[in-house]
Formats: structure tokens, C-alpha cells, sequence
């Protein structure tokens, strides 16, 4: 697409920062670290899950269905007996990993062929860049859905789908970021002593594309755990007993009216946890953005 | 704040009541339907939109007994190969053409030959419509076809006005029932208004009903508790309690005919080649394992009918000598002992990715484990569960029927060689045998005895067990009056009215 | 201005090619079998084979191709499976309402982004500046599903002020019209309001900084009108085509918002269609969407270069 369109993360541009001065800023930024301090509180929640002194997240109890909170369940129970808080921390797991892993692979698919397309130019890039568009012009939703309905309902199948639907912006993105720094004097230093091209990819090229890259993953892992749980509220991602928040809120729709705590506790811990990644990503720009000085 | 601002927003929040309904009634459906064309449809909410449009020859009274409609009496030859029909005198179709034999020999003609038509199957045993005077036809049949007149109280028995067969029927569909067509958006509403020339205008006193698909059953509710909605469809049990405890509105409920189950591969490519699939005691035992009662109570509020056979137990075909099982795991684990599998053994089981489907089949799975069935679940999105299905890409899987009201409709495809559902290939000559008899057979005595006798084998073989059957639930908003559900989950619009 | 339009929709010619076969192919790997879907409770094996022959669906695929994208070039985009309506007039009677959703949705965004973007660019590392990119990135970080049904339960249901779902085309009724779009705008105007924030934000910041302003400020000008008279106009150029851009996210927004408000327009249509493997509906929608996206785009480019003078000038 054109500049106005890669709006999202190129403005973290071309020039690299000292690190320390990247860091001091991102550590003076409020908001950036109160979202920091949100993503680690899940992060811990997520990985404490086993030591926790938790209820089993499967273990059900038919006389106890649809219990709103009480001492002995704090968040409640869920349709079939089972300790809410419970899952709602197994559960934060499999929202994380989505997020995640999802990025992971549009990154591992994104930037290699963002590099490529960026360094190398001509065909290669004509041929990159035009799917590139073709799938950006596709509604990022609708192509996870069909990409999911494709794989078959399952958590993994779902951070497949929703990895590959992202990949795009990210070549977008790498691509932009590559031409710059190819045009770069460095760069053409290195040819000229005869560096390989491998050389110069690993130690030129990648350095400087990685920090808007990893603005825009932060951004990115926010915006697919809202999609894990879109998948999930379509039928389409983590399925049962497994919790994650998306499906618990598949289910909990259904008893809206009559147990609204199934459905209030995963809504609200997607949104912080959300929140926090989107505070983070654009602290993490502002502090690498040039022009903010 | 301005004055203008204000008064802008006090319009906009305006309590919705304020808006004039008339004596138009707005239904709640959980989709949309498909053609509304009798002879393309296919979905079952298509079928509850025909009710008010489209009158059939034969209607069915809620003990599912067939009454006149527009046939006002019938009868079928000692040998079973024709059927004489009296139609109704002084009946118009929507666009003023007189409803006659001529009409009846065209719609079935229409069923029988359209290029698209899907009742084709269903009206394939007539070879001839004799028109004998303008108000009695004669069915002449190439052979005894007991369910054909229950076929003709369903779509196949729905008259078009024959001068609308070349303009496109799904768009404007010209039928002659209580209710003509007045619009359709499509996934949005379909509106229809009274017929003043019905000839039963005397029990209608509505004045319009719309059509409204709301998939989401808590969006659907919420529109019934708005005011948006006069009658709801499928109103969700776990929803009944809330229903209940509003002042304004009461649900219906009816026993129905439709089932959900388990039905076995037992034969359908490799995937047959597994222990559930070979031995009939390991269905067995898994079907002692699973306690109905407690599905219906924790996932339906108690408000369906836990069942293990094809015959719902408000059927006349019911089948008193298999009552529900008790759930009895000492026995499923001595059945599991009996095929050599005292340690345990596992299933692979799909299942359709719908809350209620999930919570079932975990439900199930945790009582197997109890008799040492480790059940392994995959769910899949509807289209595709059907197409592995009918692949033999399945140990067993968990899926349901609608009922029908003659019980051939019921078994027949679902478990004779070669039928068009008989998704795990069960094949059973003794079965097939009985089956094709009780087709022909029209004495009801008779006929019980006939499905009494494949009920029995198919306990025996079960390759496929019931579950439950799925009763029809209703929310209804007080100002409705008069509305009374039916075990074939068609809302019947006679004598419903609407206070204001 | 013209030749570069001219340029930019004949790039965009092969990119609606790929979309086209992308999205084609993406559907041929779907499992299940349409006519198994459609056929629903009548499954007459019969019924099924004539069916697959009346559909073109034995024939092989690049032939289908062939014959859906001859068809699109002629302005016929085939025949839903499902409803037997054409995908063309399908298309045609959704685009109003996805359209007034997607304004209204605008409207919203604006009206809390852009107050925010101001706010926080004058109050720069103050509180304030915090409080406010917080309260827009909620509507970004809210699963909008979740925040539908919260709503309808609230305010339809609980204190029945507006109505919970469903669609009045505003030809019928303006008033019912907006009101039933309300929420679901609301909904869908949240997610886009961060956006618009961050971009007011960034573009205030820009033009604070210039000389300008400082001189405004230095004849002794109110704070107000320095902000809202001279700043903000001049920040206001890059978000007016920012607004273009976000028909994107738009769209993919309105799928779920859709299918929770049952608004009958693009974003339901397509889920259901890929639901029911309608493909016809399923290509046909995707496809406008990419047009409609290319040209967004174009748009957004266009009015840029035209707003902004220097850019023309080079």
C-alpha cells in the first residue's frame, strides 16, 4: 500500500537509538508500564497455573451448576459445575499462547519475505508485494474465519489461521523498513568490501528492521487474542473441556440473562489483558519514534 | 444542553412500545429461511413461515392424527394404489385464481418434474393424478405408500397458485393460505399479511405476521423481553427460569419428534475397523453408561424428554416395551469384560462446535470414563461433520434429527442399506425387509407391529442410540393470546390474537 | 492528478486478480460439501447429484474459475446456493445498511477519538494525556461480541430504551433507523476510536510544534483558540483520510458486530455464507470488499496529495 497506509509502526523509523536511551524512555512511560505490569500479571497468573492451589479446571460437579461467586468458588461455577477461577487461569494460558504464537508465525513468515522483497527488489518483490496487497485487501476477520473453517475448530488450527492472516502486515511493513536501510551508506559499504549477501542481511539488514517490527507485534498480539476469542465466539477456536477465555465466552453467552458472572470474568480479563498490550506497543513506539524528543 | 439536542435525544431513546405495531405479530426465528418455494425448501423454519403462507391437502392435529385441510376427505383403495381426494369448494389461491383438481394434478406435477425441486423422492410413488371432476383428484400410485399422506400434510402437500408457476415462486411465492407474501430482505425479515379471501378467515384475527431470524438465542430473548418480539422460537431451557420470573411474558413447551443421538460407523470405509464399529456390546455399554436423566436436568432444565428410541414417546408408534434405560455401569463393565475389554478401551467421537452439543458430549464423556470408556472428542463446524460423515471419516458421532410425524420418516433413510442418512452403513436385510413392509401397510395396528419388530433388532445392533428428544419451548409475551404449540414444531396461527 | 488516479486503478487490476483467485482457492480447500449443506434434511442421494450437476460443482475447478470470473467481468457474480437470489442484487440490497453502520460507526469514533487525540496532544505527559489514551484504547482492547451483548442486555433489556437488534432502512423510517443502529455503532465506533486518537495525537503534536503556533501564542492569544483555531484545523488534514483508511478495519469489525445487532449487511452475510459454504456469496462479497478497500485507499491518497500542498508542489 502507500505511506499513509503503513501508518501503524513505520513512524519508529530509520534511525537506531541507543538502547539505553530507548529503555529509559519506555521506563518513564506511565501508561507503557502500567500496560507492562498488566501482561506480566497474566503472564505470572498463566504460569503459576500448575503450583496454584486451584480447583481442577475439569473437574465437574452437576449439582453444582451456574453457582454465582462464593467462598468456596470466588468467580463462580460454569455450566457444568466447574470452578470459574480456576479456569479462568488455565484458561489465560491458552489466550496468551494464542496471542503469542499467532504473531510468532506471521513474524517467522513476514519478515523473512519482507526482507526479501525490500532487499532484493525487482520480481521477487513485484510477485511479494502484489499478494501482499491482495490479502491486505481482504478483511483480516473474514480471512481468519475462512482460514479457521479450513483447518477445523481447535485451538492450534485457530493461532494457524489467525498467524496467517496477520503474516501481510508484516511483510508490508519489513519490506518498507528494508528499503529504507538498504539505501542506507552502510549498506553500501558492505557491498563494496565484499561482504555476502548473507552477511549483510544478518548484520545490517535485520537489526534495523526488527524495532518497528516489534512495535507492531505487541500491537498485533493484542489484536489476536481479540481474535482467538472472536474465533472462539464463532465456534471455531479452543474447544472443550480445554478452557480459554474466548470459549468460556461462547458458552457464557448463553446465560447472559440468568449467570452473568460466566461471562463478566473472561470479558474483563480480555480486556486488560489486551489493554495492557496496546499501552505496551505504543509505548514501546513512542520511546523508539526519532521524532518524539 | 439545548433545547434542540435534548428533544433530539428524548426521540431517539423513546421507549420502543411507542412505536404502532398493529395487530401484526413479530416471530423470533433462530435462522433464516431458505427458498420459500415448497418445492426447494429445506430447512425447517422455512417450513414454520409456510404454515401461515402456504395451506397443504392434509394438516395434522397435535396427537398427530391427519385432518382436512384442503383435502376435506380421502381415501385410500383396498389395494393401497390409489387414493381418492374430495378438495375443499370455494378456496382462491393469493392472486384470485380458484384452488381445483386441475391445481393439485400441476403442484404435484411441479414436485415430481421441476429441475431444482428436492421433493422429488417424496411424490416419486405417484404415477398419475387423475383429475376425475373440479374437486376430486385421483392419486394413482405405482405402489402401496403409506407415508405419502403424511408427505402431503408437509411440503409436498402445499399448493402454488399453478399462474405463478413461471414468474420466480421463491420471490413471490402465491400460495393459499391464511397469510399472503408481502416481502422478503433476506437474513433480516419476511413479512406476510392476512388473506381476506382465506377460507378460514374466521379464525384468523391477526392482521400480519413477520418473520424475524435472530440465531443468537440471548439476542433472540432479549428482543421478547424489549417488546421487540411477540413470540420467540426455540427459546433456550436453560432460559425458561428467566421467562418464568418476568411478569410480562410465559413460554410454551411440546414434546417433539425430533431426536439427538449417537450414531456408529459400522461399516463405512476403514474407519469402521474399530471395536465400537464390530461389536454391538460395546454400544451397548456405552449407551448403560450414560445417565439421560441427568443431561436433561443439568444442560435442559429437565425440559426435554430423555429417549433411546426412534419413536418419540408422544408418537403412536412408540414402542412401550423399551422404556429409558436406567444408567447401570456394573453392567456396561460386564459387557466391556464379555467383548474382552475388562481394561477399558477408547472412542473417537465428533460433535457439532454448539455450546449445547459440547456440553452434552462432555457430560458423556465423563460418565463413560467411569466404566473405563475413554472417549477422545473432535469437535467440527456443522457442514463439514455432515460431509465426513457421509465420507465414513467418523467413530461415532453425535448428531440429531427433527421428526417427523409419520415414523417412517424417522428410520428409514437413517438405517436401511443404501439410505440417504445411513451415514455408518448399517446394513441388516431383516431390517430392510421390515421397513419397505411398513411402507406399504396403511392399518395403524399393523404397522406399530411392523416398526415394534425393527425396534427390537435395532436395540440389539444399536448403530445408533437416542439421547433425548428435544421439546419445543416457546417465550411468549403476555399480550399473546390464544397460541398452542404442536409436537411438529409448527406455529399454528388460528385463533392467536394480539392485545395492544 | 488525474494520470496518477488513471496509474493507480490499472496497478490495482492484477491485485483484484490475485484477491479474486486467493479467495477461490481458499474455498475449494474448505471442507465440507456445499450441496450436503444445502441439501439440509432432504438427502435423497437423487436430489444430491442433481444438485452438484445444476451448481457446476463436478466440473474442475479451474473451469469454475473461469466461469464465475466471466461472469463477475459481465456484472453477474452468480447464484447463492442457499436463497437461489443472484449474489449481484444480494450484494446490492446490503451495501446501504453495512454503509450507514459503517458512517454512523465514524461518527462515534469521531466523537470520542478526536477529543481525545486534542486532549492528550495538549496535555502531553500530563495525567490527563494518560487517562485519555487509556479510555480510547478500551474500545480497541474490548472483544466487541462481548461489549454487544453487555449492551443489549443493559440498555435493551433492562432499561428498554433502544432496540435490541434487527435493521430499519432509513427510507422507512429515519428515526427507528438510527435508533436500531445506535448501539451496534456505538460498538463498532469504539474499536476505531484508537485509531483516530493516536493520530490526532501525533498530528497535534506536529503542528504545536511549528512556528506558527508559537507566534500565535506569543501575540497573546487564548489557549483555546490557539488550540482549536490554528492547531487543530491544521491537524485535522491527516485524520480526514485516516478516516478512508480504517474501511478495513470497518469491515472486519462489522462481521461480529453484525452477527450480534442481526444486521442484515455484509459482515453477516459473508459469515454466514462461509458457514453454510455458499461460495457464490462468499466470493462475491470478498471481492467488492477488496474493491472497496483498493479504492478507499486510492481515496485516501488522493485527498491526501490534494490537502496537502507542499506534497503537490513535489
Amino acid at each position: 500500500m502507500t505511506e499513509a497506509a503503513t501508518h501503524n509502526a513505520t513512524a519508529a523509523a530509520p534511525i537506531r537509538k541507543p538502547r539505553s536511551r530507548v529503555w529509559g524512555k519506555l521506563l518513564a512511560h506511565r501508561s507503557a508500564m502500567f500496560g507492562a505490569a498488566l501482561v506480566s500479571v497474566f503472564i505470572l497468573l498463566a504460569l503459576a497455573a500448575p503450583i496454584l492451589p486451584l480447583a481442577d479446571p475439569a473437574a465437574a460437579d452437576w449439582a453444582a451448576i451456574r453457582q454465582p461467586p462464593s467462598a468456596a468458588h470466588w468467580f463462580g461455577t460454569d455450566e457444568l459445575g466447574r470452578d470459574q477461577l480456576s479456569r479462568m487461569i488455565w484458561g489465560a494460558r491458552a489466550s496468551l499462547m494464542a496471542g503469542v504464537v499467532s504473531v510468532a508465525i506471521a513474524i517467522a513468515i513476514g519478515v523473512p519475505l519482507g526482507v526479501i522483497a525490500g532487499y532484493f527488489g525487482g520480481w521477487t518483490d513485484a510477485i511479494i508485494s502484489r499478494c501482499t496487497e491482495a490479502l491486505l485487501a481482504m478483511p483480516f476477520l473474514i480471512l481468519a474465519i475462512a482460514l479457521a473453517a479450513f483447518l477445523g475448530p481447535s485451538l492450534t488450527n485457530a493461532m494457524i489461521a489467525i498467524g496467517i492472516a496477520a503474516t501481510p502486515v508484516f511483510i508490508r511493513l519489513t519490506r518498507g523498513q528494508a528499503i529504507n536501510v538498504t539505501a542506507e551508506d552502510y549498506v553500501e559499504s558492505a557491498h563494496a568490501i565484499g561482504l555476502s549477501t548473507p552477511v549483510i542481511l544478518r548484520r545490517y539488514i535485520f537489526p534495523n528492521v526488527l524495532p518497528p517490527v516489534l512495535v507492531q507485534a505487541t500491537l498485533t498480539v493484542a489484536s489476536a487474542i481479540i481474535a482467538e476469542a472472536s474465533l472462539s465466539f464463532l465456534g471455531l477456536g479452543q474447544q472443550p473441556p480445554a478452557p480459554s477465555w474466548g470459549a468460556m465466552l461462547n458458552v457464557a453467552k448463553g446465560f447472559m440473562a440468568q449467570a452473568p458472572w460466566m461471562a463478566v470474568w473472561p470479558g474483563i480479563a480480555i480486556f486488560l489483558v489486551v489493554l495492557g498490550f496496546n499501552l505496551l506497543g505504543d509505548g514501546l513506539r513512542d520511546a523508539l519514534d526519532p521524532r518524539e524528543d | 444542553m439545548t433545547f434542540r439536542s435534548t428533544f433530539l435525544i428524548a426521540a431517539l431513546l423513546g421507549s420502543t412500545a411507542l412505536a404502532a405495531q398493529g395487530q401484526t405479530l413479530r416471530i423470533g426465528l433462530e435462522s433464516d429461511p431458505d427458498a420459500l418455494d415448497p418445492d426447494r425448501s429445506r430447512t425447517f423454519v422455512g417450513r414454520i413461515v409456510f404454515t401461515a403462507l402456504c395451506d397443504k391437502l392434509i394438516d395434522v392435529t397435535p396427537d398427530l392424527e391427519l385432518v382436512p385441510q384442503l383435502a376435506t376427505e380421502w381415501t385410500v383403495s383396498e389395494d393401497g394404489r390409489s387414493v381418492d381426494m374430495m378438495l375443499r369448494e370455494g378456496v382462491v389461491f393469493h392472486d384470485g385464481t380458484p384452488f381445483d383438481a386441475e391445481a393439485v394434478k400441476a403442484n404435484i406435477e411441479r414436485s415430481q418434474t421441476l429441475d431444482t425441486s428436492v421433493r422429488k423422492s417424496e411424490v416419486s410413488s405417484i404415477e398419475e393424478v387423475e383429475v376425475v371432476d373440479t374437486h376430486h383428484v385421483r392419486l394413482n400410485l405405482s405402489a402401496p405408500d403409506a407415508p405419502l399422506l403424511a408427505q402431503l400434510a408437509d411440503r409436498s402437500g402445499m399448493m402454488i397458485s399453478p399462474a405463478s408457476f413461471d414468474s420466480d415462486v421463491a420471490a413471490n411465492p402465491v400460495c393459499s393460505g391464511p397469510f399472503k407474501f408481502v416481502s422478503r430482505v433476506a437474513q433480516d425479515r419476511i413479512e406476510l399479511e392476512k388473506f381476506e379471501d382465506y377460507w378460514n378467515a374466521d379464525e384468523i384475527s391477526l392482521d400480519g405476521v413477520t418473520y424475524l431470524p435472530i440465531p443468537d438465542s440471548t439476542v433472540r430473548l432479549a428482543n421478547l423481553q424489549s417488546g421487540d418480539l411477540d413470540l420467540i422460537n426455540r427459546l433456550a431451557a436453560t432460559d425458561v427460569e428467566a421467562v418464568e420470573s418476568s411478569d410480562s411474558l410465559t413460554y410454551e413447551r411440546a414434546d417433539g419428534l425430533g431426536y439427538q443421538g449417537i450414531t456408529f460407523n459400522t461399516s463405512n470405509g476403514a474407519k469402521s475397523d474399530n471395536p465400537f464399529g464390530q461389536d454391538a456390546r460395546l454400544r451397548q455399554a456405552l449407551s448403560l453408561t450414560i445417565d439421560r436423566n441427568a443431561i436433561n436436568q443439568v444442560v435442559f432444565a429437565g425440559l426435554n424428554a430423555p429417549a433411546s428410541q426412534f419413536s418419540s414417546a408422544v408418537s403412536p408408534y412408540f414402542d412401550e416395551a423399551y422404556p429409558v434405560p436406567e444408567r447401570d455401569v456394573e453392567q456396561a463393565r460386564a459387557l466391556l469384560a464379555e467383548a474382552g475389554y475388562e481394561d477399558g478401551l477408547s472412542l473417537e467421537m465428533q460433535f457439532p462446535n454448539m455450546p449445547v452439543s459440547q456440553q452434552v458430549v462432555q457430560m458423556i464423556q465423563a460418565m463413560a470414563a467411569e466404566a473405563g470408556i475413554q472417549i477422545n472428542l473432535t469437535a467440527k463446524e456443522f457442514a463439514t461433520m455432515l460431509s465426513d460423515q457421509a465420507a465414513g471419516d467418523f467413530q461415532a458421532s453425535q448428531v440429531g434429527w427433527s421428526g417427523r410425524i409419520d415414523p417412517d420418516g424417522n428410520i428409514y433413510g437413517f438405517v436401511t442399506t443404501g439410505g440417504g442418512f445411513n451415514d455408518g452403513k448399517y446394513a441388516n436385510e431383516e431390517v430392510d425387509r421390515i421397513l419397505a413392509e411398513a411402507r406399504t401397510v396403511s392399518d395403524l395396528e399393523e404397522r406399530k407391529e411392523l416398526y415394534h419388530q425393527a425396534n427390537q433388532i435395532l436395540m440389539e445392533d444399536l448403530p445408533l442410540f437416542y439421547l433425548y428428544n428435544d421439546a419445543w419451548l416457546y417465550g411468549v409475551s403476555n399480550d399473546v393470546e390464544g397460541f398452542s404449540p404442536s409436537p411438529d414444531g409448527m406455529i399454528r396461527l388460528e385463533g392467536v390474537t394480539l392485545s395492544e | 492528478m488525474l494520470s496518477y488516479i488513471a496509474r493507480r486503478l490499472l496497478v490495482s487490476i492484477p491485485t483484484l486478480i490475485l484477491v479474486s483467485i486467493f479467495v477461490f482457492a481458499l474455498q475449494q480447500l474448505l471442507p465440507g460439501d456445499p450441496v450436503l449443506a444445502l441439501a439440509g434434511e432432504d438427502r435423497d442421494p437423487e436430489t444430491l447429484d442433481r444438485l452438484r450437476e445444476l451448481y457446476h460443482l463436478n466440473d474442475p475447478i479451474w473451469m469454475q474459475y473461469l466461469r464465475w470470473i466471466g461472469g463477475v467481468l459481465q456484472g453477474d457474480f452468480g447464484q447463492s446456493i442457499r436463497t437461489g437470489l443472484p449474489v449481484a442484487d444480494m450484494i446490492a440490497s446490503k451495501l446501504p445498511v453495512t454503509i450507514q453502520l459503517a458512517v454512523m460507526s465514524m461518527i462515534f469514533a469521531a466523537l470520542i477519538g478526536i477529543p481525545a487525540g486534542i486532549i492528550s496532544a495538549v496535555k502531553k505527559g500530563t495525567i490527563t494525556d494518560y487517562v485519555a489514551n487509556i479510555v480510547a484504547l478500551s474500545g480497541l482492547s474490548l472483544p466487541n461480541f462481548w461489549l454487544g451483548i453487555m449492551l443489549i442486555l443493559l440498555v435493551s433489556v433492562r432499561w428498554q430504551l433502544l432496540p435490541a437488534s434487527g435493521y430499519v432502512p432509513l427510507t422507512e423510517d429515519p428515526l427507528q433507523s438510527i435508533r436500531t443502529m445506535l448501539m451496534p455503532a456505538f460498538v463498532l465506533g469504539t474499536a476505531l476510536a484508537a485509531s483516530l486518537m493516536r493520530h490526532t495525537r501525533s498530528s497535534m503534536l506536529g503542528v504545536l510544534r511549528q512556528d506558527y503556533i508559537r507566534t500565535a501564542r506569543a501575540k497573546g492569544l487564548g489557549e483555546r483558540t490557539v488550540v482549536m483555531h490554528h492547531a487543530f484545523r491544521n491537524a485535522l488534514t491527516p485524520v480526514v483520510t485516516l478516516a478512508a483508511l480504517l474501511f478495513g478495519e470497518l469491515i472486519a469489525g462489522a462481521v461480529l458486530t453484525e452477527q450480534i445487532f442481526t444486521i442484515p449487511g455484509f459482515g453477516k452475510m459473508v459469515v454466514d455464507a462461509v458457514f453454510n459454504r455458499d461460495y457464490a456469496v462468499v466470493q462475491g462479497v470478498v471481492l467488492v470488499t477488496a474493491m472497496g478497500f483498493i479504492l478507499m485507499n486510492l481515496v485516501a491518497d488522493a485527498a491526501y496529495v490534494m490537502l496537502n500542498p507542499r506534497l503537490k508542489a513535489g
